[in-house]
């Protein structure tokens, strides 16, 4: 019997495993895909909201001040790739200006530090490829980017460290109570547990609505995103959003932690949980959108576009706790932007709520450290070399785009909840995240996932599942 | 920290050319690195034949073409390091480079001469909507998977972009017994060269269609199937074309990219057009004692002639060592300019005082010509005027300037080379 089952293990779920194993707890995470980081938290925009946006008074808006606040402390606990650079929000017209003098005093309100309207001189000071017209912006200093597979990750191995188990390739089915507990089927057999966490992102309403008569909807909101190459990385430095205003909500143009451009999102809401397609319809509309904040926008520095899918509850606000009708059930449902930034937050919040209802003692060996994959770009040549010797597979470059060794790939195979997939690889490392998108580096990280785990080379999976990558051998149908 | 006279960026045709020149122009402290197990670079992958009609007028495959010249290349005794990336070009010619066993070092080079050859274009960077499956492969990396590994990437296949590489794919992979369904091009004409359209696609009954792109790709986990439609003249998707194909697979050939990352991380000026460096008569860079040739420089049609520019490098790089390192800042130089068909040339400037004999001018067109002259003027002069029946982007063209030809126009100031009507 486990004390606690956390259905999801993206970001939300992750937090919320990390920050229950500081306390004496048997705790299981279950997720459908390989991987941890496979829906909602692996596809969208990257950014640690400041907290003027959401609405004051709003549990929304408090987890977003608080886990913006928590993230670089964490980002240094955990070792991930967290910036503070400072968001915009750019007003492009006069009519506007009162809005944006709403979203301040909002800001405000919610207690995010540091909130300055700045006109349109210091704007293009700060940010000079801002469209020339634009008239004002609030800048808000603290708001943030993240690399949000390095967050998540960091949370689940450091949950795993500390004692969580995770359970991959199993899909929750149904979910019963019994008088002192619930039974959670699963693909793989029924699982036993006090306390059920609900954090399944856009399916958090299906496993909501199998235990409580107060149904909750859910809509998955699909927005599509460009990555632009690092050759253009300098194109902007702060987070650039426009101000909801008469053109409609906007699309933000951004800095990545890893040095590239992310354009998006748009907002579709489609009914397909799995929709996370890309159309040239939506692909069209955020060329047009980001135009109207930037000028010159190098679109043909595209390296990649992907869709990500935000977990819309229909009353758009965070639903985190005890089911009324379904005791020892918590939802954290409706998870959709800010989640990322209110992540670290959310965590705290969860783990509390369950240390104060369960009674659950501090666990005396966590351990609230942890190391990410060493990066060998960032030692001197000296360390490097010294680095090489020792470990030589440091000294073989598989990724030539963004420059990954040998080295770091087996450290992601190796270490806890070890990546499986290629894609499991590209979150954990990079390799083939760059401008050839995999073309040179897959076939050999292939091979050294193969003779990793020790399987044949055409078991090896994109994402898990039946995406695998090779379907056999030359001539075997001749 | 090592020296050497010239050090080469890459071990594929290109650099082993250019080694072998420099070596037989009398500069024999020569360095080769290269990222790959072997030498040969993409050539190893290439098992058909076609190779070499130019250079050897025999056929050869791939592999075989590279073999001629690495055995040149360890003939000489030049000396090349395997498995090694270069990780960092100075202004000043000191190369860092990594490998397995030396870990990170460095090496001051007299000259460097640019052989890091291009990639393919990949699918994010053609902005194809759709999912995001397994069984999308760039055609020379499928290529590689089964013709290096012996793996099968899938067994019905679309290939999007006739590129040469799509082209062999579409070939390779019918032999090896998958069903290639259709290649569609976005162009209203083949980028490729016209024998691969016969030898690789009607010869196995496999359809062309041109003007015609991916418009979605399907399959959550694996491609199950892409559409087609066919595009106007701005190269947009028209409504109601729309063709379905039930596939595993879509190969992509749409065209290669010079990898200049280097180059750019020294301060190397490119061309716009062809992305790689702008170069003179010397395929010297902006930036003195740092050559530049194969398709690093600009993407070519056929191996031969990236091997008769390597080494047309490679003698300018000794040309460049034995004159002590020095390049004449001075010389009075005469650009060249391109209208009416020629997209770009290589290379952008002439010294007419520094130019050898016989001189190469490459370029391509934009489009499909069809009857017209490829002229060139020195100033309002047309010293080139040559029929040619057909001309098309995905062949090389090139016209031969001769140290004559400048003799008689002392005061040149700009050459054009263009086309004319028959």
């Amino acid at each position: 019997m486990y004390d606690i089952v956390i259905i999801g293990a993206g970001v939300s779920g992750c937090a919320i495993a990390r920050e229950l194993s500081r306390y004496q707890a048997k705790v299981l995470v279950v997720e459908r895909a390989e991987d941890v980081c496979c829906g909602t938290s692996k596809a969208n925009s990257a950014i640690v909201h400041a907290g003027y946006d959401a609405a004051h008074g709003s549990l929304m808006a408090r987890l977003n001040v608080e886990g913006s606040r928590r993230m670089e402390a964490l980002s240094k606990e955990l070792d991930f790739e967290y910036k503070r650079n400072g968001s915009l929000v750019v007003c492009l017209d006069k009519e506007d200006l009162p809005g944006l003098q709403k979203l301040y005093e909002n800001g405000v309100a919610n207690g995010v530090e540091g909130l300055e309207i700045v006109d349109a001189e210091r704007l293009h000071e700060l940010e000079p490829n801002v469209t020339d017209t634009a008239v004002a912006a609030l800048w808000a200093p603290t708001g943030g980017i993240v690399c949000p597979f390095g967050l998540t990750i960091a949370l689940a191995e450091n949950a795993y460290t500390n004692g969580v188990e995770f359970r991959f390739n199993t899909e929750v089915t149904g979910l019963t109570p019994a008088e002192d507990h619930w039974e959670v089927q699963t693909e793989n057999g029924v699982i036993d547990t006090k306390y059920v966490v609900n954090a399944a992102g856009v399916y958090a309403d299906v496993f909501h609505n199998m235990v409580s008569a107060k149904k909750i909807h859910i809509t998955p909101r699909r927005g599509d995103y460009c990555l632009l190459d690092r050759s253009v990385g300098g194109f902007v430095t702060h987070t650039v959003f426009q101000q909801p205003g008469k053109y409609g909500k906007g699309v933000l143009v951004s800095p990545t932690v890893h040095g590239n451009i992310i354009v998006g999102p748009t907002a579709i809401d489609i009914e397909d949980r799995e929709g996370n397609n890309t159309t040239a319809a939506g692909l069209g509309e955020l060329t047009e959108k980001a135009q109207k904040s930037v000028k010159n926008l190098p679109m043909r520095q595209v390296i990649t576009s992907f869709a990500g899918l935000r977990a819309h509850e229909d009353g758009h606000e965070f639903i985190i706790g005890e089911v009324e009708d379904a005791p020892r059930f918590i939802d954290c449902a409706g998870i959709e932007s800010p989640g990322l930034s209110s992540a670290p937050a959310i965590g705290v919040m969860v783990a509390e709520m369950l240390r104060d209802k369960m009674g659950l003692a501090e666990n005396p060996n966590f351990v609230g450290t942890r190391k990410g994959i060493l990066r060998p770009s960032e030692l001197s040549l000296e360390e490097r070399n010294e680095l090489i010797h020792k470990e030589p597979a440091y000294g073989n470059i598989i990724c030539r785009c963004e420059m990954v060794t040998e080295g770091e790939i087996l450290d992601a195979i190796h270490r806890p909840l070890g990546a499986k997939s290629l894609d499991g690889v590209k979150r954990r490392t990079r390799a083939g995240m760059g401008r050839c998108q995999a073309g040179f580096c897959s076939p050999r990280t292939l091979e050294i996932l193969a003779r990793e785990w020790g399987v044949p080379q055409s078991e090896i999976t994109k994402s898990g599942g039946h995406s695998k990558l090779i379907v056999g051998e030359s001539k075997d149908s001749l | 920290m090592l020296q050497y006279d010239i050090v080469i960026i890459g071990g594929g045709p290109a650099g082993l050319a250019a080694a072998v020149a420099a070596y037989d122009a009398g500069s024999t402290n020569i360095l080769i690195l290269e990222r790959d197990v072997q030498l040969g670079g993409i050539l190893n992958q290439c098992i058909h034949n076609g190779f070499g009609l130019h250079t050897f007028k025999e056929e050869l495959t791939g592999p075989e073409y590279a073999a001629r010249f690495a055995d040149q290349v360890k003939e000489r005794g030049i000396e090349y390091r395997l498995s090694t990336m270069v990780m960092d070009i100075s202004k000043d010619r000191v190369v860092t480079a990594m490998n397995r066993t030396e870990g990170m070092f460095q090496i001051q080079a007299g000259a460097v001469i640019l052989a890091m050859g291009c990639r393919e274009r990949a699918r994010g960077a053609l902005n194809i909507p759709g999912y995001r499956p397994a069984g999308i492969y760039s055609a020379g990396t499928a290529q590689r998977l089964v013709n290096c590994e012996g793996f099968m990437p899938g067994r019905r296949v679309v290939i999007l972009g006739s590129g040469d590489i799509g082209l062999i794919m579409a070939r390779r992979m019918t032999l090896e017994g998958a069903k290639v369904l259709v290649v569609a091009e976005l162009m209203p004409y083949s980028g490729g060269l016209k024998r691969n359209i016969v030898q690789c696609l009607d010869d196995f009954g496999i359809p062309l269609k041109l003007s015609h792109t991916v418009v979605d790709i399907e399959g959550k986990e694996r491609v199950t199937g892409i559409t087609l439609a066919e595009v106007d003249s701005h190269n947009k998707p028209i409504p109601g074309t729309e063709e379905h194909y039930d596939c595993d697979t879509l190969l992509l050939s749409c065209g290669l990219i010079p990898e200049n990352e280097l180059s750019r991380g020294m301060g190397v000026e490119l061309n716009p057009v062809t992305n790689g460096p702008a170069v003179n008569e010397s395929l010297e860079t902006s930036i003195p004692g740092v050559f530049a040739a194969g398709n690093v420089l600009h993407v070519h049609d056929l191996v031969d002639y990236v091997s008769e520019e390597a080494a047309a490098a490679g003698r300018a790089a000794a040309a460049y060592v034995a004159a002590g390192g020095k390049s004449d800042a001075d010389v009075r130089r005469v650009p060249l300019v391109c209208s009416d068909g020629p997209r770009y040339t290589v290379p952008c400037t002439i010294a007419p005082d520094q130019m050898p004999e016989k001189l190469t001018v490459r370029f391509r067109v934009g489009s499909v010509m069809k009857d017209r002259y490829v002229s060139v003027y020195f100033g309002s002069d047309r010293v080139i005027h040559r029929k040619r029946p057909v001309m098309a982007p995905g062949e090389m063209e090139q016209v031969i300037l001769t140290r004559k030809m400048f003799e008689d126009h002392p005061d040149l100031a700009e050459i054009r080379v263009c086309t004319e009507e028959a």
